[in-house]
């Protein structure tokens, strides 16, 4: 292998490393604390919802980007902006249904799986779970219910990585009582 | 990119995480369970030490001795992981060795002094791991201790055993 890349990249790739193995290394303790996939799957989907509500006032705080108008902004948003400053990535946004609530994010590498492989007894698993849980809790907190999962996965065989996502309904904000 | 507050947020949930677990059953935990947690995340620290330390070092030459090992530890190590190079080593020159950064990167969103110093602990226990599996892998076992006294200064302590 070539020594052509220059420290910075090598910094940063240091640090999605960093992020990479800790993420593996969480994804080996859920399975060997939970008996089945389902359950290590849910528990990933908690995790990143913990994980999403809070990142989501980083992520603005950072981006300044203001609130988006429909849901298409918000998908450009995610994938060009969020994905692009958190893990060095632009997935293309497609596959948009015809009622315009739904689409997918079609990612041509995914950091978290670098040096991964799933053992075949683990063929249930959805590893990068998290994922789901981060987007769902951080556009919860920007008043947008929406379903995300996975539709393709590279480590269990597909091409690509596909992640759908579904608005559900907009949130309306909780008006404490006394306020008029 | 901003990967490293991806990182932090994670390792938050994941201490967060390992301690809900062990609470999911009684309401206030002992110190048997306390201590419990803090060795899953210092053993999932030592996966991640290992592994960092194998990417980083592949093209060095091999170190010249155990001093020369800490050092880069001090050095490229710390600031590969923790953004920043220790601030001070200090070793009695039998194997043990008191590594000081004064603004340790895990500690510096919990607080600037004494709140939260009991729960510092917990933020520490991974970062023990990362370095004994990075020593591990420099064929040095160790066991590697934090304290705090005033957020977000932090003293490892790493004690190299003799085979």
């Amino acid at each position: 292998m070539s020594r052509q890349s220059n420290r910075a990249t090598d910094s940063k790739k240091m640090n999605s490393e960093l992020f990479t193995l800790t993420y593996g290394a969480l994804v080996t303790q859920l399975c060997k604390d939970y008996e089945n996939d389902e359950e290590v799957n849910k528990q990933l989907d908690k995790m990143g919802y913990n994980i999403g509500v809070r990142l989501i006032e980083d992520f603005l705080a950072r981006s300044s980007i203001g609130r988006c108008q429909d849901f298409r902004e918000t998908a450009d948003v995610i994938a060009k902006v969020a994905f692009k400053m958190y893990l060095g990535i632009t997935p293309s946004v497609t596959n948009w249904s015809p009622a315009g609530d739904e689409f997918s994010l079609i990612l041509e590498s995914n950091p978290l799986v670098d040096f991964v492989e799933l053992p075949d007894n683990h063929s249930t698993l959805i590893y990068s779970n998290l994922l789901c849980g981060i987007l769902r809790g951080a556009l919860e907190m920007v008043q947008m219910a929406v379903d995300v999962r996975f539709a393709q996965d590279t480590l269990r065989g597909d091409n690509v990585t596909e992640i759908r996502m579904r608005f559900i309904k907009r949130i309306e904000e909780n008006i404490p009582a006394g306020d008029e | 990119m901003a990967d490293e507050v991806l990182f932090e947020f994670l390792h938050m949930e994941i201490v967060s995480h390992v301690y809900k677990e062990q609470q999911a059953n009684k309401g206030e935990m002992d110190s048997k369970e306390r201590g419990q947690c803090i060795s899953v995340l210092e053993s999932m620290g030592f996966r991640v030490g290992q592994g960092i330390i194998e990417r980083l070092t592949r093209d060095s030459p091999s170190f010249k001795d155990e001093l020369d090992i800490m050092k880069f530890i001090c050095k490229d190590f710390w600031t590969k992981v923790f953004r920043r190079q220790v601030d001070n080593l200090r070793t009695n020159h039998q194997g043990t060795y008191v590594l000081q950064d004064n603004k340790f990167s895990l500690l510096t969103q919990l607080s600037n002094g004494k709140q939260y110093l009991d729960q510092a602990p917990k933020y520490l226990a991974f970062s023990c791991g990362i370095v004994r599996g990075a020593l591990s892998n420099l064929g040095l076992e160790s066991v590697v201790t934090a304290e705090v006294s005033i957020m977000p200064s932090c003293k490892f302590q790493v004690v190299i055993q003799k085979l």
